[in-house]
């Protein structure tokens, strides 16, 4: 190999460069989220439960929001039967956001952990503070 | 080995078979289907009949138009370019221009309408949304999906009626009170009357039926002891522009009806 050390150093410095993120940010997490469930419709529970198990909320929110989003205005499915046989009005203002009235510290506290952005705001909840 | 004759008539069978097991199995899904706590309402095929002789004054028009207005977070924007409205007034020459005439008399002209999507049975705007964002359900109402719409307004261009209006900017800001129970729009997207389908579900007559004291019956128009077609099959009717095929659901009563020689 023709100049074999210098392409050796060079590929080692690039991989630094290039995995440098992971070397700078090693042991420095971020806090995760802190989640409220403090909002006034909640503490009025008895059995404070949602629709579903916390775990499956948890990650399969989005696309229980998609499924909800077509079968209410495009199929005019208007129940949701959850898998413990109650039924619920589907809709975003008047059933999730009813109880999860506190943006900031629930939805966005982890949207923003993960960065993501979800367009829902631009139309739904507008009547709650942000 | 089965000739050709038997082979047809056998997939005929299993193709009739199937189609009747899909269908058996698609009405399952939709069985009864209400909200808790509520009664929905469901039609055939939803339609409107407004007198016109019960809105007495501008006032009542408005005031209606104020109340599905407000109902349905449609903002207040004061410039004609970008003004959003699902039911508004107008007066005689552009509720029924093909009825345009210089003889008109000066009462007919001067007559105020309250104007709204007239769902029609043949939507024009259903027929170019190139994503399907505006589409027609089984109920006769001409819904718009507002997470599809790209903002493209050929609708707003093939609606006949006018009844489309753009969101050229956030609504928010343009809105009084934000009513939490229904979406508000979004920068891009068309919107439109709904003929209050989520009112509907819920077992609620429209805002405007509701707030016109009357002067607005809303009902099922395939249902012949339907109120909606008692007033039809009692007075005589007009529906906009319907030379151009579009079957318009909302009608018009002018005279008030009666026993009038």
């Amino acid at each position: 190999m023709y100049n074999g050390g210098k392409i050796i150093t060079g590929l080692i410095i690039f991989a630094l460069i290039i995995t440098a993120p992971f070397w700078l940010n090693i042991g420095q997490a971020d806090e995760p989220p802190e989640i409220s469930l403090d909002t006034p419709v909640i503490n009025q529970l008895s059995e404070k439960e949602c629709i579903e198990s916390a775990e499956f909320m948890r990650s399969q929110h989005p696309q229980l929001l998609n499924d909800w989003r077509d079968q209410v205005v495009r199929e005019g499915k208007t129940v949701y039967t959850s898998s413990s046989g109650k039924e619920y009005q589907i809709s975003l203002d008047n059933t999730c956001l009813q109880c999860h009235s506190n943006r900031s510290e629930f939805c966005d506290a982890c949207h923003a952990y993960t960065s993501v952005d979800p367009y829902c705001w631009d139309c739904h909840g507008g009547g709650i503070a942000k | 080995m089965m000739n050709r004759r038997d082979f047809l008539k056998i997939m005929a069978s299993l193709g009739i078979g199937s189609a009747l097991v899909l269908e058996g199995i698609d009405r399952i899904g939709t069985a009864a289907d209400t909200i808790p706590g509520s009664k929905n309402l469901q039609a055939g095929h939803w339609g409107m009949v407004i007198d016109v002789s019960k809105f007495k004054t501008p006032e009542d028009i408005q005031r209606v138009a104020a109340a599905c207005h407000k109902y349905h977070n449609v903002p207040e924007i004061n410039d004609p370019q970008h003004e959003i409205k699902w039911i508004w007034q107008e007066d005689f020459e552009h509720t029924f221009a093909e009825l345009e005439s210089e003889y008109l008399s000066e009462k007919v002209k001067q007559m105020q309408f309250p104007v709204l999507c007239n769902h029609c049975e043949n939507p024009a705007c259903v027929r170019v949304c190139p994503t399907q964002a505006t589409f027609k359900r089984p109920d006769g109402i001409v819904a718009m999906d507002y997470h599809r719409c790209i903002g493209c307004r050929y609708c707003m261009a093939a609606c006949p009626y006018g009844a489309r209006s753009f969101n050229f900017f956030d609504p928010r800001p343009y809105i009084e009170e934000i009513n939490s129970a229904v979406p508000t729009r979004t920068k891009g997207v068309v919107e439109k009357c709904t003929f209050c389908m989520e009112r509907l579900d819920k077992g609620q007559q429209p805002v405007c039926a509701e707030a016109s004291g009357g002067a607005i019956i809303f009902g099922d128009l395939s249902d012949p002891d339907s109120p909606v077609r008692k007033v039809l099959r009692d007075n005589f009717f007009l529906r906009r522009k319907v030379e151009l095929g579009t079957g318009p659901s909302v009608y018009y009563i002018i005279g008030g009806g009666g026993s009038n020689a």
